[in-house]
């Protein structure tokens, strides 16, 4: 089982001493957890992808290729990829160079937004979210998978005769989840593909966990990639943790009160108990995490949300240490003790790539004249006439 | 005998309310024009009131808490509503309109659904016409052609306004029962169904 962290890349003032930090503390803040992570021995570091105040993560490919250069284990996801306002073609592009450029650590997770004027920004019409999920993934398969695309589709300029370049890493294409809160649509398209699903399992009650990942599960085996306890199920997680647990519950308080997402609303102990958050000791989220296996059955990839309303690098760092000293190594024995021998670990690049038979080198070279080894250009064709 | 379920979200606020006392006149005139149409009634009351703290948090967190589902549930489910609120400030009041914000836009499409609503005076009656039933046509549910309005004076005894009170709840009474008669039990869809669309054609819509 995978444990790592995923960031939504906000940037929201400490409510405990009314400051804000800048664009380029929080960003280097994030590279600085992303390294950390691997330090204390967590497997993922996932990023978000926003593109409007109070996020920074506007290019989380930049971000990854330097986290992808300063670490050697990690592997890099996303916590969204826009599938819907972003070209197809461009997420094609930039997930493979990132592959190529970390060595194979890279997967991706899609989602589809949930800023109303981010579609407008980006040419799109939100009512047509699910629609675009459908037909831009659909096309980005081919993109990975076939070496020259013709295509034509309702939303973007058709293709005549395009290759996506770089080829993926040794042939592979990155392994993809896709993550929705609570639309069957998108669990629907995950197991039509076999590709995983990701419920992000905070801010909302476990119940829509639940009956999300039943569906993903149900359909997955209907597609006949496998039973329905192989489908790769990951979950996110949120918690804040000191060794005495009121000391969790007293510093954690104000952050909550304050935050985006739920603060001013039900009190901490009141989502704590409707929501997967956990506030309190190692050994509570350890036993907290451990029941999430009860109602999604044996999943393969957990991630916890740390860096979020406006804490402090120092605490989530402080955070990382009981993460991936007290916790996460209970949870790895535990977990891998539970699990089944017939339930898979989540895909990696090197499972993807024994999987296909091997590495091939995919590269695609321009057709080249045989006499000059000059290569056929069609618009230096045209400029010479 | 068949059986039918009527919901009754009434908003009002103070105890006891008029509000309440209006909602259940009507519920209890639908289920004797129920009766006589053959059916018996199973009648589910929402008071507001002990859910204004969740319908708070339910807009700042985006999800109802148990009890607060628990009553969402029983509105959508139902096969006809009784929906009553106090006048404030020219239209209905906050808490009411809140329980209805926080369902999804397509809950009570096609729903047979009555309108009652309460003030100090008459003067307020036309609040039933122009801000109560453009929201419900805005969730597509099916008005009764009669709304009641109650103001105080209404609540005196004898004839006159009392007995004109009694008239207009028996009639629109009557016309939530024609509606709940006329149509099969509710039976909201589960979305987590197997799909009726497959995602080859989902795919080929695109």
């Amino acid at each position: 089982m995978q444990f790592g962290i995923f960031s939504v890349s906000d940037i929201t003032p400490d409510p405990t001493t009314g400051r804000t930090p800048t664009e380029a503390e929080r960003l280097k803040a994030v590279l600085t957890i992303a390294q950390k992570a691997e330090e204390v021995g967590l497997d993922v570091f996932a990023l978000g992808e926003h593109h409007n105040p109070p996020f920074f993560s506007s290019s989380p490919t930049t971000t990854l290729a330097w986290i992808a250069a300063r670490t050697s284990t990690l592997q890099l996801s996303t916590a969204t990829t826009l599938i819907t306002t972003n070209d197809p073609v461009k997420i094609a592009e930039d997930y493979a160079m990132l592959q190529h450029l970390a060595d194979g650590r890279v997967d991706l997770m899609m989602g589809r937004g949930n800023t109303g004027p981010v579609y407008p920004w980006f040419g799109k019409d939100i009512r047509d979210g699910i629609e675009l999920a459908v037909e831009n993934y659909a096309l980005l398969r081919r993109l990975w998978r076939e070496d020259v695309v013709n295509w034509e589709g309702k939303f973007r300029t058709p293709l005549q005769g395009f290759t996506s370049t770089p080829r993926p890493l040794d042939g592979v294409p990155p392994f993809v989840w896709h993550g929705s809160i609570r639309s069957p649509q998108i669990a629907e398209q995950a197991a039509y593909y076999g590709d995983g699903f990701f419920h992000n399992h905070i801010f909302w009650p476990p119940e829509h966990t639940q009956r999300m990942v039943e569906f993903y599960r149900r359909r997955f085996e209907h597609y006949g990639h496998g039973s329905a306890d192989q489908a790769i199920v990951g979950l996110g997680g949120q918690v804040f943790m000191r060794k005495n647990s009121q000391d969790a519950v007293k510093e954690f308080r104000p952050y909550f009160d304050n935050a985006p997402v739920y603060g001013h609303g039900p009190s901490l102990e009141e989502f704590t108990e409707q929501t997967p958050l956990t506030v309190g000791s190692p050994e509570q989220v350890i036993e907290r995490t451990l029941g999430f296996r009860d109602y999604v059955g044996d999943y393969q990839r957990q991630l916890f949300l740390l860096d979020h309303a406006g804490l402090p690098l120092k605490t989530v760092l402080e955070q990382l240490d009981l993460l991936g000293e007290e916790v996460v190594p209970v949870l790895r024995k535990e977990f891998a003790a539970l699990k089944p021998a017939h339930v898979p670990d989540a895909p990696t690049h090197a499972s993807l790539v024994a999987a296909a038979g091997g590495a091939q080198d995919a590269t695609v070279y321009a057709g080249a004249d045989d006499v000059t080894g000059q290569v056929r250009d069609e618009t230096s064709e045209v400029e010479a006439r | 005998m068949t059986t039918r379920t009527l919901a009754v979200v009434s908003a009002g606020l103070s105890t006891p309310s008029s509000t309440r006392l209006l909602a259940d006149r009507l519920t209890a005139a639908t289920v004797a024009a129920l009766a006589e149409r053959g059916i018996t009634a199973t009648v589910e009351v929402v008071e507001l009131r002990e859910h204004a703290r969740s319908l708070a948090d339910n807009l700042v967190t985006g999800f109802a808490n148990k009890p607060l589902q628990a009553a969402v549930d029983t509105v959508v489910g139902a096969d006809g509503l009784i929906a009553v609120t106090p006048i404030f400030s020219a239209s209905y009041s906050g808490l009411f309109k809140t329980f209805f914000d926080v369902l999804d836009k397509d809950a009570l499409a096609a729903k047979p659904v009555l309108l009652g609503a309460t003030a100090g005076t008459a003067r307020h009656s036309l609040v039933l016409e122009h801000a109560m039933r453009p929201l419900f046509a805005y969730l597509r549910a099916v008005v009764t052609p009669t709304a009641v309005f109650a103001a105080s004076e209404d609540w005196a005894g004898g004839d006159g306004p009392a007995g004109a009170l009694a008239g207009r709840i028996d009639r629109a009474a009557g016309e939530l029962a024609d509606l709940i008669a006329g149509r099969p039990p509710a039976a909201p869809a589960d979305p987590f169904d197997d799909p009726t669309t497959s995602f080859e054609d989902l795919l080929r819509r695109s």
